[in-house]
């Protein structure tokens, strides 16, 4: 056996080295944190939320942006949210056990780590190329795909995690299923689910390779979803990569603003866990 | 077939006297029944009256097969694929395990607590309201009516009817249970099963709980399954001692506690096994 001396050393060195790694993490996210705020705060300006893309140096902005990404976002929750639920439900409620369940799940976890530019090509050869141009519809199906997957795994995580002694008591007064699991089951499950729900909106929020091959991106501001639509991912990758410094400053700020989303995102799925716990 | 019981055992001076025991028409005829889990065969040969309006407890060893059965009455099998039963449990003369009848009816007319509270997520007042609504359609005086009404049954109205709007998880794990016998007396069932009620419970939960149960038999016919021998005594009626997945002995509670037949059942109750 080892002298005590010996292993207070190799425990010292364990700590330093775990507690410096953590360190690390922090001051790298912090580092992010720090070089957004300095170059994203300076240029959200007014005309960020009230102008659409001009050419350089006349004082151009977001909104183009910032209203295509609600859109999409919107939409793919839409269809999405829907089919993530019900899907997760089926998984928790009937699936288990059956080769459709074990089907489903696997079939899931690949989509879950799918690279998400796969899922822009696929929507490509789906919807643009056939229909024959990019469109918000095609940008939003794409999300809407990258959204299932996020939305089925909390849901059946969370719906497993309501006891089955809810269920039989629930069955046990002469409930027929679905209004169990829509009364009982969803119930007791729903600050998990809804959690879930807010994560899927954060990942489609960041996404751009989806976007690239499906809706596009446009300068000027249109809701018309069969026309190519602009959305703050894409206007960063356009902006960030111009010579011009006023696009560039443009960039940070919105990635300042979609970090500020899902920041706000994540806080309130937490406070919602916490409070209905 | 067996002598005189184990002077030291002393159950018996808690057992009242049970004469009409026997006396009451059979509520339930369980007649051959087998019962499987996957290819695991749990309850063997079974046959068994449940008296009408009176205390059936089901004691045995743990994997007896007496919670299995209970879960028989109310088809709670029916949930999971892979366990079936064989044979005739009949209800006022209805084969209540055939495939023909509706699960979702066998459960309206027979009630089940289990051994832990399930308060649902939400107010008293609905806890109630949802198993009403499941099968009636009442007014909000009927309703309110109703809830009061099983509340007092349930020996909890006192409790709760300043606070019948609030959430049931705030209630403490005894009034949770009586909330939950509550919701099953207030869809008006005929027979009521309960698994274990009071194994998660204090003795001062358990002793009203065991109250409560002397009284809701003049309205209902109950089914205990308990492991706690003192309480088949103070409460049953009747008891049905299971081991390894057979009915050993059924007697009345006075006769199977003080002067059993069958030596297992001796042994058990007096603490040799089990």
């Amino acid at each position: 056996m080892a002298s005590l001396a010996a292993r207070r050393a190799k425990d010292t060195t364990i700590k330093a080295i775990s507690t410096g790694f953590a360190v690390l993490a922090i001051f790298l996210l912090g580092w992010i944190l720090w070089t957004l705020l300095a170059r994203g705060l300076p240029a959200l300006g007014l005309n960020v939320f009230t102008e659409v893309t001009k050419p350089p140096g006349q004082n151009g902005g977001l909104l183009n942006a910032i209203v295509g990404s609600l859109i999409q976002i919107g939409i793919a929750m839409a269809i999405g949210g829907p089919i993530g639920i019900f899907c997760g439900t089926f998984l928790a409620e009937n699936g288990k056990g059956t080769k459709i369940g074990s089907a489903a799940r696997f079939v899931n976890d690949i989509l879950l780590s799918a690279p998400s530019i796969l899922v822009g090509l696929f929507i490509y050869t789906l919807l643009v190329v056939p229909f024959g141009g990019f469109s918000g519809w095609a940008g939003s199906l794409a999300l809407a795909i990258l959204v299932i997957p996020v939305v089925v795994r909390t849901t059946e995580d969370m719906l497993n995690l309501v006891p089955v002694g809810l269920r039989e008591a629930a069955f046990a007064l002469g409930a027929p299923q679905w209004k169990v699991v829509m009364f009982i089951t969803w119930r007791a499950a729903r600050a998990g689910i809804v959690t879930g729900i807010l994560l899927a909106i954060a990942r489609a929020a960041g996404e751009t390779a989806p976007l690239l091959f499906t809706s596009l991106g446009n300068n000027a501001l249109s809701t018309d979803l069969s026309k190519p639509m602009a959305s703050l991912p894409i206007a960063i990758y356009q902006f960030a990569g111009s010579p011009f410094d006023d696009w560039v400053s443009l960039a940070w700020a919105g990635a300042l603003l979609i970090t500020v989303g899902v920041l706000v995102l994540n806080v309130a799925s937490r406070l919602f866990l916490a409070r209905s716990h | 077939m067996t002598s005189a019981v184990d002077p030291t055992f002393n159950i018996s001076s808690s057992v009242a006297a049970r004469p009409d025991a026997l006396a009451a028409p059979a509520k339930i005829k369980v007649e051959n029944l087998q019962f499987y889990y996957g290819s695991n065969h749990a309850l063997r040969n079974i046959n068994f009256h449940v008296p009408e309006k009176r205390v059936t407890a089901m004691i045995g060893p743990s994997g007896c097969g007496k919670s299995t059965l209970l879960r028989v009455f109310n088809r709670m099998y029916d949930l999971y694929p892979g366990q079936r039963a064989e044979g005739a449990v009949l209800y006022d003369g209805v084969n209540i395990v055939g495939k023909e009848l509706d699960s979702t009816i066998v459960r309206t007319r027979i009630g089940m607590v289990f051994q832990k509270p399930t308060p649902f997520p939400m107010t008293i007042y609905d806890n109630i309201a949802f198993g009403v609504k499941l099968h009636e359609k009442l007014s909000k005086a009927q309703m309110d009516e109703r809830v009061e009404w099983c509340l007092r049954k349930a020996a909890i109205w006192d409790e709760t009817k300043d606070r019948l709007h609030t959430s049931a998880l705030g209630m403490s794990g005894g009034q949770q249970q009586r909330l939950c016998i509550a919701r099953t007396i207030a869809v008006r069932p005929e027979v009521i099963l309960l698994d274990e009620p009071t194994s998660a419970l204090d003795p001062i939960s358990t002793s009203k709980i065991e109250d409560l149960i002397d009284e809701l038999k003049q309205d209902f016919t109950i089914v205990i399954v308990t492991h706690n021998m003192q309480q088949a005594a103070r409460c049953a009626d009747i008891t049905a001692f299971f081991y390894l997945g057979e009915l050993v002995e059924v007697a009345p509670s006075d006769v199977i506690f003080t002067n059993p037949k069958e030596i297992k059942t001796r042994d058990y109750i007096t603490g040799r096994f089990g």
